[in-house]
């Protein structure tokens, strides 16, 4: 925040300590990274020499026919990342509009209502009916079995990024801006798609950012919601595979799951593979997050 | 257009304003018209809101139903305690009330230990470069969802070829171990698993109010003849603590949920592990969905919720009495 002096670097930590804090952050992040990169080596290793050799680091011999065999059977992958696309698409648009059109309302110091509905939302952070009731509502009431809104609609409400949506507005958008914005004649919609949603993009963005990653790594409503093997998502594709797996080794030889990836048996480097295949993706837009991340998250912010 | 049970909460948690010769009704129409432009953006959220978190709390009390489906979930008998009266006369009830919160409290506690240590040790790191590497990285596992940890786990343990079975085990003169029939080893497992995932982006959050601290305190203090240690648990920790009291609250109301990927996939759901790695959410989520035995999983359910909310009731409270400012309402 304000960097008016060098005063952290006036009192020093000393130079042994110094390196010891290095050396511990550097175990750290090795035994963070470690482990994917163990993913990927097994991607890239030779089946017949995993099988004998196990799992390593280091492949003994490279070998891409993983990736070759994935691409090359690619209908149940294509289909996957179709269903998981359109998910994270659509649900990361309304989302952030969703989470924008609460927030605003509820910045407003002359709203009337703010308390009550920041209320509202505060109870939903704090309670929740439990999987029955909404599992039930959505397969009984709603019929959404089978369809992809009942992946996109659950990811709808995020209280706490509504908390997050309003605090910037508080910390960025003067009351007094909006106030010469009424007195020009604008309309509260203008004011609100004119004025405050350029000012507020950072955290648009970051909240965005979230969502997206928050719809690409969904599993639980496809696993309740989903049974046709058409509207699979890439993350119950590879529930599926290490599932399917299991059977094998157990001489189950699952039944409806088996006959899916029937034709791309599931070996070790493959299984692996569709992993990277699916992580990819978060690598790529990971710098970004990077650039939002101190800033954006107070979470102070909660309390009105 | 407006929802009237909307209209009605706003009755009655409107600010209580200086009292005008208007009606308190005559006053919230007078609002709504007012801001009905404001009203209608927040809306359609409301009605999200509603449908996913609201409908649902009023929901738990199907677990007093016999639910069968030729009557519907609404038109159901009603069965009193029966289903409860089920659920509390297996182990089950104990055992995954025990495992949910012993895993829960653990992970609250080393988790908030570790998240604040390792924040509070990255801010001293000087190097900027190394600093932003160092936090690059440490927060990346939770960007992995769960079932790519599950895959993760399975590398290290797979009962043939895991990384740790095949060659770090043998060096402990111990050969082909199959982890996922040993319910023994889980709760080292698990909590290990959690901490990865969630140790660095949980640091980051408290990295956040760190630099939110002037450094004008840190200066004074320096000043003063303060050494980093004193500076660490004199102005650091205590400016922090709000910080960590809301968290944690929210996470003690929250002590009856569980990471429900954590213990479903990365245990790959193995029956020979429930005993240490079954907990209320996968133990609902079988009764549901794999066992169809609605009866016993809507008790269990309604068992989680409501407990769960005495619990955050209980938490704010305490927050409360130790100190006003830090309690969440």
């Amino acid at each position: 925040m304000n960097k008016t002096s060098t005063a952290a670097s006036c009192q020093r930590i000393s130079r042994p300590a110094e390196l010891a804090l290095h050396a511990v952050f550097i175990v750290f992040s090795l035994a963070c990274i470690l482990p994917v990169l163990l993913i990927v080596a097994i991607s890239l290793s030779n089946e017949k020499l995993l099988t004998l050799k196990g799992y390593k680091f280091w492949p003994d011999e490279l070998d891409a026919s993983a990736y070759r065999y994935l691409f090359s059977h690619s209908a149940t992958l294509v289909r996957a990342y179709g269903v998981t696309l359109t998910v994270t698409c659509i649900g990361t648009a309304l989302a952030v509009l969703l989470i924008a059109l609460y927030a605003y309302p509820v910045y407003r110091k002359d709203f009337p209502f703010k308390r009550a509905f920041n209320i509202y939302l505060l109870v939903t952070m704090l309670f929740s009916g439990g999987l029955v009731p909404f599992y039930l509502l959505y397969i009984n009431y709603l019929n959404l079995r089978d369809s992809l809104v009942a992946l996109i609609l659950p990811g709808l409400t995020n209280a706490f990024y509504i908390f997050i949506a309003r605090t910037f507005f508080q910390q960025t958008i003067p009351e007094e801006m909006i106030e010469s914005g009424k007195l020009d004649g604008a309309s509260e919609w203008r004011i609100f798609f004119q004025l405050v949603l350029p000012i507020s993009l950072p955290v648009l963005a970051t909240i965005g950012l979230f969502t997206t990653l928050m719809y690409w790594n969904d599993w639980f409503n496809s696993l309740l919601f989903i049974n046709d093997t058409d509207k699979f998502s890439l993350q119950y594709v590879m529930i599926q595979m290490i599932r399917q797996a299991e059977f094998f080794k157990n001489q189950l030889a699952g039944s409806g799951v088996a006959l899916m990836v029937q034709q791309s048996v599931p070996t070790e480097s493959l299984r692996m593979a569709m992993v990277v295949v699916s992580i990819g993706p978060i690598l790529f837009v990971y710098p970004f997050f990077q650039k939002y991340f101190t800033k954006g998250l107070t979470v102070g912010a909660i309390k009105g | 257009m407006l929802n009237p049970s909307h209209a009605n909460e706003e009755a009655k948690s409107a600010p209580e304003r200086p009292a005008r010769p208007r009606s308190r009704i005559a006053r919230l129409f007078g609002n709504i018209v007012q801001y009905r432009a404001l009203l209608l953006m927040l809306l359609p959220t409301a009605i999200v809101f509603f449908v996913n978190c609201y409908i649902p709390m009023f929901g738990v009390f199907i677990a007093f139903k016999k639910i069968n489906y030729i009557d519907g979930i609404l038109g159901s008998p009603w069965a009193g305690l029966d289903n409860f009266r089920f659920l509390f006369a297996t182990s089950d009830a104990w055992r995954v009330t025990v495992n949910t919160i012993a895993y829960n409290a653990a992970f609250i506690v080393s988790g908030l230990i570790l998240s604040v240590g390792v924040a509070i040790a990255v801010n001293e790191v000087r190097a900027k470069l190394a600093s932003r590497i160092y936090q690059t990285v440490m927060i990346m596992p939770n960007f992995l969802s769960m079932v790519v940890v599950s895959y993760i786990v399975y590398a290290f343990l797979h009962p043939e070829y895991g990384f740790l079975v095949k060659y770090v085990l043998p060096l402990f003169g111990q050969n082909s171990v199959n982890a996922y029939m040993h319910p023994q080893a889980w709760p080292y497992i698990l909590w290990l698993t959690k901490m990865w995932h969630s140790v660095g982006i949980g640091s980051v959050i408290y990295l956040a109010a760190i630099t939110g601290i002037s450094e004008e305190l840190y200066e004074a203090a320096t000043m003063d003849g303060a050494g980093k240690w004193r500076q660490i648990t004199g102005i650091t920790i205590p400016l922090l603590t709000p910080v960590m009291v809301i968290l944690t609250i929210l996470n003690l109301g929250g002590i009856f949920r569980s990471d429900f990927g954590l213990f479903y996939h990365v245990t790959l759901d193995s029956g020979a592990l429930r005993s240490t790695t079954d907990v209320i959410d996968t133990y609902v989520y079988r009764g549901l969905i794999q066992l169809n035995d609605l009866g016993m999983s809507s008790a269990a359910n309604f068992y989680q919720s409501v407990v769960g909310f005495f619990l955050v009731i209980g938490a704010n409270s305490l927050a409360r009495r130790l100190n006003r400012d830090t309690a969440l309402f």
